[in-house]
């Protein structure tokens, strides 16, 4: 490809190519201090055009990679930096075999994590990138990764994609130099993409044990629930990407993790308030 | 009473965990997970047993549970229909 980038995410080595300078020099922005892998890359996402003369007619970007969606829509160029963010998704979502890939973000404090989990715009991303600026390590907004081996959560600390009211929160929070682009009108509306903090960085090879699992709900009063194992167990088959494919190696993880994990659903109206209740149950589960 | 006869795969097919009171079972064969209730996990257990209708499924159950009533089999019977849909259970 004309232009490449390869970056190291935790345990997941990346190349990105792409026909095109500038989605790749915005991404090199976003993810500056990151590592470059040491080795050969797990993954290989490439920005294309959809055809070849749509590369200079207004111009369209096509995720190609290891691990194809055929139906996945071509996106504009000046989308591209979300393009990258998307083929990396992608192939972890479709690709990841070491590890049983859950959808939901992390943050670490102690050595034990806290999984953050729940539907889109539940606001576990937000909420996690502010408790990664409010004492605890981010360890991911977007998947988590469970170590089938050791029951262990890795990190896996992508810059952070903030869509819309989340933009002006973490705004607030974080030094302007830490954003990327503001990009409008996406298929998921605004997006701005925040790169974690150095301590995520420096941190991204080491390992936590999980400790507490949450489902947050953004837009409700505060209300702690109860969730009872098998329905945490259901949810989470429901929040992983490989599950199914790893067959039985994903349900003795999964159901370890289940067992030795408490849970609780968690209803907030603003992000201050999740905070300090995600603080309480912490304290509650130590 | 006789009924349809089931058979259930080999306790090696089946990895069950106890979560709250239910289970959850990972059937080998399929590679799918089943979340289930009681008596589904009692009924799978006296099944490895060998081959039984609903009358002889209940007969076993009642030598390691408490059971009371004769409602049992009707529910039995249900639970087995409902298990063979998943594939947990069928007919030889």
């Amino acid at each position: 490809m004309k232009h490449s980038l390869s970056l190291q995410i935790g345990p997941v080595a990346f190349r990105i190519g792409s026909t095109w300078a500038a989605p790749l020099d915005a991404l090199a922005r976003l993810y500056a201090g990151y590592p470059e892998p040491d080795r050969i890359c797990d993954f290989t996402v490439r920005l294309e055009p959809e055809s070849p003369w749509r590369r200079w007619v207004r111009p369209s970007v096509a995720i190609h990679g290891d691990y194809v969606l055929p139906d996945a829509a071509p996106m504009s160029l000046a989308h591209g930096l979300l393009a990258a963010e998307m083929g990396m998704n992608l192939q972890m979502a479709l690709g990841q075999k070491h590890y049983l890939l859950l959808h939901a973000a992390s943050v670490e404090k102690g050595g034990r994590a806290l999984i953050l989990t729940g539907e889109s715009g539940a606001g576990k991303s937000t909420l996690a990138a502010l408790l990664g600026e409010r004492g605890w390590r981010l360890m991911g907004d977007e998947f988590a990764l469970l170590d089938l081996d050791d029951g262990r959560l890795r990190a896996f600390p992508r810059a952070v994609s903030l869509k819309n009211g989340a933009i002006r929160v973490m705004e607030r929070e974080v030094a302007a130099e830490r954003f990327g682009p503001r990009l409008d009108g996406t298929p998921k509306g605004s997006i701005r993409h925040l790169r974690p903090n150095p301590r995520a960085l420096e941190a991204m090879a080491e390992p936590a044990r999980p400790a507490l699992i949450l489902f947050p709900r953004f837009g409700e009063a505060t209300a702690v629930r109860p969730v009872g194992q098998a329905e945490v167990f259901m949810r989470l088959t429901q929040a992983s990407t490989n599950y199914v494919s790893l067959g039985g190696a994903g349900f003795d993880a999964l159901t370890k993790l289940v067992d030795a994990c408490p849970s609780a659903a968690m209803d907030y109206p603003d992000t201050d308030s999740a905070v300090e209740l995600v603080e309480t149950l912490w304290e509650q589960a130590a | 009473m006789t009924g349809a006869r089931y058979i259930a795969d080999p306790e090696e097919c089946v990895q069950s965990v106890a979560l709250d009171g239910l289970s959850v079972l990972f059937h080998r064969p399929s590679g799918m997970t089943h979340i289930v209730a009681p008596p589904a996990p009692q009924i799978l257990e006296a099944l490895r047993m060998g081959p039984a209708d609903a009358g002889e499924i209940l007969a076993r159950m009642r030598a390691w549970y408490d059971l009371e009533g004769d409602e049992a089999a009707d529910a039995i019977e249900a639970r087995l229909e409902e298990l063979e849909a998943a594939g947990l259970v069928s007919r030889p």
